[in-house]
This record gives C-alpha cells, structure tokens and sequence, in this order.
C-alpha cells in the first residue's frame, strides 16, 4: 500500500468536493447541477490536458469524483477518435466508462427494487 | 458573568453563523469526500495488486466497485444520513452519482416499475450522461480536426 497516494487522493478528493460545496453554498447551485457542471467540466479539462495531472497526482482523487468521470469519458473518446477516426470519436466514451455506467443501471435499478425509502426529502 | 457570556456567545454566533456555516460545510465536504475518495484509492490498489488488472480495468473496476457501495448504501438508507452531514462531500464523488440513481427510483416505486422506477433511475443520471456523452463525442471530433 502506497500511504502517500492515499493521503495524495484524501487531499485532492476533499479538495475537489468543498469546490462543489462552495458552489453549493454561494450560488445556490443544486446537487444535479453541480452533477452536470462537474462532469462537463472534467471533460473540457481533460481535452485541454490539464486534468491528466490531477490524476497522476491524485489518483482515485481525482477519478472518484464526478468530473473523473468527465475525464475517462474524454480520454476514452479522444484516444479513440486518434486511433478509428470518426467512429472512435461516438463509441470511445461509453466504451472506457461502459463498467460504471452499467453498475449504475443494475445496481441502482436492483436497490430500488429491494429497499423501500427510510426518509421523505 | 456566565448569562453575560452566553449571551455574548450567542449573538456573535447570529453574527457569524452564514460565513461560518459555509466553511464549517466545506470543512465536512472536505473531510466525507477526501474519505470516499481514500476508499476509492484502496479499491485501486487491490484492483492492481491483488487482482493484477490492467491500467484500464483498474478504473472501471474502481467506478463498478464505488458505484455498488454508494447504491447499496443508499438502498439501506445510510447514504442519505452521510449527505445530510457532508452536503457536497457525499454528492461530488461517483458515489453520489449512484445515489442520484437509486434514490429517486426508490421514492417513486409506486408509480409502478416502469414508469416508476424505470423512468426515474435517469431523472438525476440522464442529464449527467446527456451532458457527459455529449460533450465527449464534441471533444473526440475535435481532437480529429485539431491532432
């Protein structure tokens, strides 16, 4: 176990997430916006290359949050399109977040199935 | 003395308490989504080390793992209490992508299993793919035109 990746991805994951709260509390951004902000937002970084650093640096810190999500969308489309043109460029993104995004349907549609809500928003 | 001091207290705590609720958010932001984020980082290494996966199977590994953790805990009801404490710490991570996904399926179940939960998995995570994939695809055509 690498005890400085860990601390590195405490860090920049906490760092990642008071940016989301700080929109939060000062904008009145809601949570589905910051969502969708925050995984736009890791897709443009990604394309101008300055948020593979992050990930070097932070590891799971910067690919847990939302906008690593952003990230192996764009990575996983960019390296496609260099390598199948035009095609790549459609199916690259899904392809390299295919496994999160297929847990989320099974295991979010499996969880509502079972559990009944415990608290009324 | 001590009546004079809490009520000192108290007004200073008027006084202060919409700056310092914001940091006191962000301080518990930080703190819940540098943690899930250190457990996402654990998932990594035993993705690496112990089940000897490649560079890219790590990642996805990672967000199958961190989804089904932050989904379940939604589904036992644990979740929504970590958010309640951590606001942007437990909503940023992939984990709260999760949430979003099971939370309101959940809350509309009566309305039947297709419209209900069917429909509403993706009331939160559609926009979130809409955006996502969208802007991928944009950003994959613009890398062929500008290599």
């Amino acid at each position: 176990m690498d005890w400085m990746k860990l601390f590195l991805s405490f860090i920049i994951g906490g760092g990642i997430c008071v940016i989301g709260q700080l929109l939060i509390s000062l904008t009145k951004l809601t949570p589905a916006r910051i969502l969708v902000l925050f995984v736009t937002l890791g897709v443009f970084l990604t394309a101008l290359g300055l948020y593979k650093p992050l990930v070097d640096l932070g590891g799971a810190g910067a690919t847990v949050p939302l906008t690593g999500f952003g990230y192996s969308l764009a990575k996983g489309a960019i390296k496609a399109a260099k390598e199948d043109g035009v095609l790549g460029a459609f199916t690259g993104g899904i392809k390299s977040t295919a496994g999160g995004i297929a847990a989320a349907v099974f295991f979010g549609y499996l969880n509502a199935l079972l559990f009944k809500p415990k608290t009324k928003k | 003395m001590n009546q004079q001091k809490g009520r000192d207290y108290r007004e200073l705590v008027k006084q202060r308490s919409p700056k310092s609720k914001t940091v006191l958010m962000c301080f518990k932001a930080f703190l819940v989504g540098g943690l899930i984020c250190s457990i996402g980082q654990v998932v990594q290494f035993i993705g690496t080390s112990a089940l000897n996966l490649s560079e890219e199977d790590v990642a996805a590994f990672t967000a199958i793992v961190m989804v089904f953790l932050g989904a379940t805990l939604t589904g036992i009801g644990i979740y929504d209490k970590i958010g309640s404490f951590a606001g942007a710490g437990s909503v940023v991570p992939i984990t709260g992508f999760a949430n979003s996904i099971v939370a309101p399926a959940m809350e509309h179940k009566p309305e039947g299993y297709v419209m209900g939960v069917g429909a509403k998995l993706f009331s939160l995570a559609g926009p979130v793919l809409v955006y996502g994939i969208s802007s991928s695809i944009l950003v994959g055509l613009l890398a062929l035109i500008f290599p």
